[in-house]
């Protein structure tokens, strides 16, 4: 009980701090996000101080009231899930969005993610098993691909199953000269997983090899603990001890890494969805970024740590599950 | 208490490192996964360094847009008839200044909370604990992402010094699994109890031991820092006027190379990137085996190798004895 209680004052802090980021960042930045936004405005006509009191209050940056007033209304207005309204995409609020755009990254990223750490924790499973055999032999060229930039990565597969052999789609999530917009039709969701391969297989490429390692380093360490040579001694069937033995307990890092890359599986999102212009969540912080949408990016920040923390949370309560030795040390 | 089982391996080449004298052992074994990690990152370096001085302005802008490589332009010629070898030497010499930066900050403030704070104890290992938990689970990417659109003006500077802030709380958690084990060594209970000062316990018993985990630390760092950096640029998000990869990525791709064909512009600076990052992981993977001597590819052929000299068969068995 104690563990559980310490795990759960360890989020509420970081939660906590995490939103006080949130509502400090655009006060502490030499750049006024109203005067950003009043020098945009001046490029196409005359701005009056009506203008800038309705951009202030638009922004809940009330210069009027003291930085505390102005902490607990940010609060206050967050327990009541209002996240304010977007200038980028005026007059939709910023909840609307999120909920708009967050199903295609969850949908993308979290399917590729799913599909790369099963592969990969079953290869480097091999690899370990077998070390210095073929398997193993592919780890090191996995891994070189992690040192590529992804984005490069991506471009280049862009480049030659886009546009040199016109394989796939170049961008967007579905083909948008036919579908005016998401609708539960079987042509409409042919068209999501055609348009969605291309970058599900960079993900895939990119993130294989850093599972293979770890599984097959941890494997590796498994293999030389003592109670492996008992239960070879024993005259176990090797596929037991590889299974049950084993792997069993080599996948416990590697299970913990894949929940905390679920929880990055909103904050990986924007690199990719800039190269493949994938409508989610990452394009909505782009875009916000490029539009000085202040609201917009504060929401999708605390969407981006919820997830996060959300998954470490998972994972702590998770493993003092399945690993009782956790427990015992905390 | 501890039986202390000698691999054959290792007591094999502690022989040798005794023979050879004591210097020996603080040096990584030249294997080919590190020479080839150093060569290719040396090399990459030195470009970086030389480059700069030997090509011409890289902005200078020329009548002959889009040109492949050929004589007078070894690399090609951007949209503007900039001259991509030029701007590659530049961005060069920018992704690693910011990398460089990046790992030294990077590996000061891991040092201070990961180590400083575990090796007091107390309420301060607490604090800094749950500080660096925090900085753990705040997403880095989105955070430098938000930050750096509020200045509008980036230097060089600002970018590193935000990516290491973002950065260093892995590695403090690292360090400070290590140096909790570190602290309760007997000889540095012995330490304690000769009344040696508290810095010099933690400059002189503990930090030797930790270098080789801080300087795989460092170099995650800057692979780190250089793939971030290339992503925020790519992004659009990077220092403003500013020569590095991720730029030349960045403009690249805006002026449509990919679609033109313009290979020669936008294969470069990423090969760089790769070839640089890859060679750092391979010196990551050597300063790994030194770490944990498990994950040393030996397969049984190897091993067969493996002879003892009569004098060690001795030596071994006075130590079982």
């Amino acid at each position: 009980m104690r563990f559980v209680l310490r795990k759960a004052g360890f989020y509420v802090v970081a939660l906590w701090a995490a939103l006080t980021l949130n509502f400090l960042i655009p006060r502490l930045m030499p750049g006024n996000p109203v005067d950003i936004m009043l020098s945009k405005l001046a490029t196409k006509g005359p701005v009056t101080p009506a203008t800038r009191d309705a951009i202030e209050a638009m922004l809940g940056t009330d210069t009027d009231a003291s930085l505390w007033s102005q902490y607990v209304g940010y609060l206050q207005a967050l327990a009541h899930g209002d996240l304010g309204t977007s200038v980028a995409f005026f007059p939709a609020g910023v909840g609307q969005v999120i909920g708009q755009t967050l199903p295609w990254t969850v949908g993308l990223i979290g399917l590729s993610t799913v599909v790369s750490f099963v592969l990969g924790v079953g290869l480097g499973m091999f690899a370990g098993w077998r070390r210095g055999s073929f398997v193993d032999n592919l780890v090191p060229a996995a891994t070189m691909l992690q040192s590529v930039p992804y984005f490069w990565l991506a471009l280049l597969l862009l480049f030659l199953l886009g546009s040199v052999w016109p394989v796939f789609p170049l961008s967007h999530g579905y083909d948008v000269y036919t579908f005016a917009g998401p609708e539960p039709t079987w042509a409409f969701v042919s068209s999501v997983i055609y348009h969605g391969t291309l970058p599900a297989l960079t993900i895939v490429i990119s993130s294989v090899g850093g599972w293979m390692l770890g599984m097959r380093n941890m494997m590796v360490s498994t293999l030389a603990e003592d109670y492996l040579v008992t239960a070879e001694a024993k005259g176990l069937r090797p596929r037991r001890i590889r299974f049950a033995y084993a792997a069993r307990n080599a996948v416990l890092p590697s299970l913990s890494g894949f929940a905390i890359s679920l929880g990055f599986v909103v904050a990986g999102s924007i690199v990719t969805e800039a190269v493949f212009s994938y409508p989610g969540i990452g394009s909505a912080l782009l875009m916000a970024v490029n539009s000085n949408d202040y609201a917009l990016m504060q929401g999708v920040f605390l969407v981006i740590t919820l997830s996060v923390l959300g998954a470490n949370l998972l994972v702590d309560l998770l493993y003092g599950v399945i690993d009782p030795r956790t427990r015992a040390r905390s | 208490m501890a039986i202390t089982t000698q691999d054959p391996a290792l007591a094999a080449e502690e022989a040798v490192e005794a023979s050879s004298g004591r210097r020996r052992r603080s040096l990584p074994p030249m294997t080919l996964k590190l020479g080839v990690g150093l060569t290719v990152a040396g090399a990459i370096v030195l470009f970086g360094l030389v480059g700069p001085l030997v090509v011409g302005d890289p902005s200078a802008v020329s009548d002959i847009g889009l040109s492949p490589p050929g004589p007078g332009h070894p690399l090609g010629t951007t949209q503007t008839g900039q001259d991509v070898l030029a701007q590659l030497a530049y961005a060069t010499r920018g992704s690693l200044t910011i990398g460089f930066v990046v790992g030294a900050l990077t590996l000061a403030l891991s040092a201070f909370f990961g180590v400083v704070g575990t090796f007091v104890g107390g309420w301060v290992d607490e604090a800094f604990s749950l500080f660096s938990n925090i900085m753990l689970v705040l997403p880095g990417l989105p955070l430098v992402i938000v930050i750096s659109s509020y200045v509008p003006q980036k230097s060089v500077w600002l970018v590193a010094v935000v990516l290491a802030i973002t950065s260093w709380a892995g590695s403090a958690r690292v360090l400070r699994g290590y140096t909790l084990s570190l602290r309760n060594r007997d000889y540095v209970l012995a330490a304690r109890v000769a009344d040696e000062r508290g810095w010099r316990i933690l400059a002189v018993e503990i930090l030797p031991n930790l270098v080789p985990i801080l300087a795989s630390q460092v170099v995650f760092a800057v692979i780190f820092a250089i793939l971030g950096e290339a992503g925020l640029s790519f992004l659009g998000l990077g220092a403003s006027g500013s020569f590095t990869w991720g730029t030349m990525l960045y403009y690249a791709q805006n002026g449509l190379a990919l679609r033109l064909g313009a290979w020669w512009w936008f294969v470069p600076p990423g090969l760089l990137l790769a070839l640089f990052g890859a060679a750092l992981s391979l010196v990551n993977f050597s300063i790994d085996e030194i770490i944990n001597p498990k994950l040393r590819a030996q397969t049984r052929s190897q091993r067969k190798r493996w002879r003892m000299t009569r004098e060690q068969l001795h030596d071994a068995d006075e130590v079982t004895a």
